[in-house]
């Protein structure tokens, strides 16, 4: 068991390595068939590290459901892979690929830590990647989708507005809503309607008026979200309304204007709510105050720490002792047992994903769309920014899922969402393709 | 490569001309590019064209499946990039020189500019990445020791489940701790030197204390070549504990502890100018091999409290060796001690109540350095009058009385309790080290080492370095000034003063010896648990008061005048001894 979990741990490696790398040297193999074959590799390695983890988890645990669940994931993989292949073959593979690897880990360290989540998760995940199905069709044939703005902006706020009300009748405690065993986290919906109220309002006008609109409309979004205590969603819908606008204006005086107002709005923020103010003294020093808002901040460290490289192997490790492991800090957890260097293609991996996104809005030529993909990259980008840079103490911890990997069903089944709009992109772009030019 | 290809084209576009419908503006295409966004700001032109220049992550221009050309725009009003600005004009030379592939020229820079913040977003977000992965590695090679040795963290005790715990080794290269693994794979921790460094080495069951304690990480922490570490690792074997190297020098301390003999108390030796600790023996000690064994006796006597480290957290008046910090508080007020002469009559009335001199002697006429020689407690209380509570009380504290030590082991806080309320007789008292002031002998000896240094006293250290299994250097510590608490001639003023106490005082004995020296003797009054009245002996001093190179400060409790106990073991210890 010992020799096996500890030669395991150098395979997890060694695997991941290589998969990120091929997510890089994709693009330098000019042939067709050599990409298919790079394709192919990464989906031999996404499996193999799925069978060697679950088959560790099985011979510490003993338990059939782990067997169970590990075949029922490899199926879905399948039948998502050999789907993509029939409906969109015209869709990014590696993103397949990519959103595939990523679950993979995440399914392995939950099934690690709890075996209820672990199911859990790859139920809400199977179901998500069902209905995503559609959407690239949606993307196709609904030209209307640019000039619903009016419905996003409402929608997004009355969601929010919901959240609000729920965090202020449970004491800032609860931010979901639970529907039939699951929770739903309305702010991760909102995600997506804000990025396309954005790009829906920005893409028909750049004029002043309608930037202060848009960042007005934002600004509430925002607000409702930090008065919930989401300091991490906040955060993210911040930035992306300033990179939204930056690149629909081409002005950077718009950011500049807006990274003044959001400075001086943390500073304010900072000096009116206890939870800002806790956040940042258990960032400065987590050890001063760790046995209250430091606890959590220190075990991820402790649990880097013990990691070290080359990780501990499954089980060798306590990220158990870790809060919320499977969520937030899943990052430390995975940094425990599988090591930094694990950890650091996994950033690359998550890095890939995000060069994928933001190529597709480069090389589309709609405008709504261009806004659309960067505003859902930069979302992803700096949720993956915020999870490892909190868990790493390198910035103060804002409470946020990483997303695909994390437990947590509206994380993973919004993002799932996402990543199928720029698979519908993706082959939204393969179609003006017909008309207009191949690189940018 | 053709040109066409290397332009990225493929397809053609349409032909005719539409409106403009959003902010974009048209510009003029030809020449320099204007970098997006620069132009609303008024700023001109700004970059010259790269023809190779190729966007974002797509090193080759080429994506996902390739696709091929066709004709057709779909008029959708989303689709504005498509459409041209209108009205250009077709005279660009380079242009020209691609003839009908110029059009495309010109839509393939617009999208450029179009796409120049996406660039510049991209950008921004991979240096985020590359600053995270950055973080994680500054992490692991900077962070990782400190975060892993940190006393909350819990997981460094499931180290032990992965490393055999090395081995401490003195600095002259004797082993005092080493752990024995058996065949059946038990360990067991082995203290070869027995009793003698029980207190400074510690022990790992029943709680961690000593050595054991400060450098449980650095034991617990394999350091040997990684390719060893893999092989270990897949033969389920432990990787072997670094070794940890003290400053105790086995010889320095195997002196101490014979030299205390069966007496009750403590020596304590230290480098005063590194602040390496050389010596630290603590009687009654116990045998840390057998701790187990006689854990429940030693825990149901507190009478010996054998487990006491009674050199850094025994709590002892400071007797005569106080005089020193009277003496320094004079030397601050008087800025000499010339003008200073006493008639000692051998008892001293304040208020209603005498003090008399050790054993009632009256030492007669004497300037102060006579009076500090042959320790005088008359003297010393007409100086504490002098002085009064703030001034006497202010020295003290700048000595570190009733502060933290600096030390890395447990250590008392030593009590200071003379203030602006408090009575003549009190302060009298204090001036000459009775009073209801309590030290430690660690911190009588980093006072002396203070005097020793010039006034500055070094950070003590236990750990001279760290090793792996093969006897590499993994660090080494380097002496740190901890804080200067007198200025250089106030420490030549009081190593005279200590010099005349070892050449013509109470600490004679060392000159008899012919051991150069300076010193301090106490003979400290404290009430025996029964109530009778006991003496503890002190000294306090160091070697070679020309170029001072070892600090000792020794305590032995109900040992008489610190002449006829405590200077008789210092200079058992040092006769004949040669440091470094």
């Amino acid at each position: 068991m010992h020799i096996l979990t500890q030669a395991a741990k150098y395979v997890f490696i060694v695997l991941m390595l290589l998969f990120s790398l091929m997510d890089y040297t994709y693009y330098a193999r000019k042939d067709e068939e050599k990409r298919k074959r790079v394709l192919g590799s990464q989906i031999s390695i996404t499996y193999l590290t799925l069978i060697l983890g679950f088959l560790i988890i099985f011979l510490h645990d003993r338990n059939l459901l782990v067997l169970f669940l590990l075949a029922s994931i490899c199926i879905y993989y399948g039948i998502t892979l050999v789907l993509y292949r029939l409906i969109y073959p015209r869709s990014s593979m590696l993103l397949v690929n990519n959103m595939l690897m990523l679950l993979g880990v995440g399914f392995i360290m939950i099934a690690r830590l709890n075996m209820d989540q672990a199911m859990k998760q790859f139920m809400i995940s199977a179901g998500g990647t069902a209905v995503a199905f559609i959407i690239p069709v949606i993307i196709r044939k609904l030209k209307g989708l640019s000039k619903l703005r009016i419905f996003y902006a409402a929608a997004g706020i009355a969601a929010l507005l919901c959240v609000l009300a729920l965090a202020r009748i449970s004491g800032g405690a609860k931010l979901s809503i639970s529907v039939g065993g699951f929770t739903i986290q309305f702010s991760e919906l909102v995600k997506i309607t804000l990025v396309f109220y954005l790009a829906s309002k920005l893409s028909r006008d750049t004029s002043v008026r309608s930037v202060v609109t848009a960042a007005a409309v934002s600004a509430v979004h925002v607000v409702i979200l930090v008065l919930s205590t989401d300091l991490g969603t906040a955060l993210v819908f911040f930035v992306t309304a300033l990179v939204m606008i930056y690149v629909a204006t081409r002005n950077p005086v718009w950011p500049l204007a807006g990274m003044a107002a959001g400075s001086g709005a943390s500073v304010a923020a900072y000096h009116l709510f206890d939870h800002v103010q806790k956040r940042v003294t258990a960032w400065k020093d987590p050890f001063a105050v760790y046995d209250t808002s430091g606890y959590q901040i220190g075990q991820g460290l402790f649990a880097i720490g013990a990691g070290g490289w080359f990780g501990t192997g499954l089980f060798g490790g306590k990220p158990q002792w870790i809060p919320v492991a499977t969520k937030d800090f899943i990052f430390a957890a995975i940094c425990e047992e599988f090591g930094s260097v694990f950890g650091i293609s996994l950033l690359l991996v998550c890095m890939s994903m995000y060069l994928l996104i933001i190529t597709i809005s480069m090389t589309i030529r709609s405008r709504f769309y261009k806004l659309v993909a960067i505003g859902l990259g930069t979302e992803y980008a700096f949720q993956v920014f915020l999870t490892v840079g909190g868990v790493t103490k390198f910035i103060p911890m804002t409470g946020i899922t990483l997303p695909l990997v994390s437990y947590g069903g509206s994380s993973v089944v919004s993002t799932i969402i996402m990543l199928a709009i720029i698979q519908g992109l993706y082959i939204l772009r393969e179609d003006e393709g017909e008309e207009t030019l191949e690189r940018f | 490569m053709k040109d066409s290809e290397r332009m990225g084209f493929r397809g053609s576009r349409r032909e005719s001309p539409g409106p403009v419908t959003d902010g974009i503006r048209p510009t003029p295409e030809s020449g320099p590019l204007i970098y997006p966004g620069m132009e609303d700001a008024g700023i001109g032109s700004v970059i010259d064209e790269d023809p190779d220049y190729s966007g974002g992550f797509d090193p080759d221009g080429s994506d996902e499946g390739g696709f091929s050309g066709g004709a057709g725009h779909r008029a959708d009003p989303d689709d504005i990039y498509g459409g041209p600005d209108g009205g250009e004009p077709y005279d660009d030379p380079d242009d020209e020189a691609d003839g009908p592939d110029g059009d495309e020229e010109r839509d393939r820079r617009r999208l450029r500019r179009i796409n120049g913040p996406y660039r510049f977003i991209a950008l921004a977000f991979i240096i985020l990445f590359i600053m995270l992965m950055a973080n994680l590695i500054r992490f692991n090679i900077y962070e990782k020791d400190a975060i892993l040795n940190n006393p909350n963290n819990r997981r460094q005790n499931a180290q032990a489940e992965r490393v055999v715990r090395g081995p401490i080794v003195s600095s002259d290269g004797v082993v005092l701790a080493r752990t024995e693994v058996y065949g059946d794979g038990t360990e067991e921790r082995v203290y070869p030197g027995y009793n003698v460094f029980a207190h400074v080495v510690g022990y790992t069951s029943r709680g961690k204390t000593g050595l054991e304690s400060i450098a449980n990480y650095q034991l617990l922490t394999a350091h040997n070549n990684i390719i060893d570490q893999i092989i270990n690792d897949f033969r389920n074997k432990k990787n072997p504990g670094d070794t940890v190297v003290t400053t105790i020098d086995a010889s320095l301390q195997q002196r101490c502890y014979e030299a205390l003999g069966d007496r009750r108390g403590a020596v304590v030796a230290i480098d005063p100018r590194t602040g390496a600790v050389r010596a630290m023996v603590s009687k009654p000690d116990f045998d840390p091999n057998s701790i187990a064994d006689i854990w429940d006796e030693m825990i149901s006597d507190p009478s010996n409290s054998q487990l006491l480290n009674r050199a850094t957290q025994g709590l002892y008046p400071p007797g005569s060796t106080f005089k020193i910090v009277t003496s320094l508080s004079y030397l601050r007020a008087y800025n000499a001690f010339d003008s200073f002469r006493y008639n000692c009559t051998g008892e001293f009335t304040v208020d209603d109540s005498t003090v008399h001199c050790y054993n009632n002697t009256a030492h007669g006429e004497e300037t102060f350095s006579e009076a500090f020689a042959h320790s005088c407690n008359t003297a010393f209380s007409e100086i504490g009058l002098m002085l009064g509570t703030s001034k006497l009380s202010d020295t003290a504290k700048e000595l570190m009385f009733g502060e933290k030590m600096p030390s890395e082991l447990y250590s008392s806080r030593t009590r200071w309790q003379l203030n602006s309320s408090s009575d003549d007789i009190e302060l009298v008292q204090t001036a000459f080290g009775q009073g209801k002031t309590l030290t430690t002998p660690y911190h009588m000896a980093l006072i002396a080492a203070a005097i020793a240094n010039r006034g500055v006293v070094m950070t003590p250290y236990l750990i001279e370095r760290v090793e792996n299994s093969g006897g590499s250097v993994i660090s080494r510590t380097s002496s740190s000034r901890y804080r200067r608490i007198m200025s250089e001639s106030e420490a030549a003023r009081l190593t005279q003063l200590m010099e005349t106490a070892v050449t013509d005082g109470t600490a004679s004995l060392l000159s008899d010896y012919g051991i150069s020296a300076a010193g301090k003797t106490g003979s400290a009054e404290y009430y025996r648990e029964n109530g009778s009245m006991g003496t503890h002996s002190w000294f306090v001093g160091f070697t070679n008061p020309g170029n001072p190179d070892l600090v000792i400060a020794v305590l032995a409790e109900d040992g008489g005048a610190g002449s006829s106990t405590a200077v008789p073991i210092a200079a058992e210890i040092l006769d004949g001894f040669i440091y470094d």
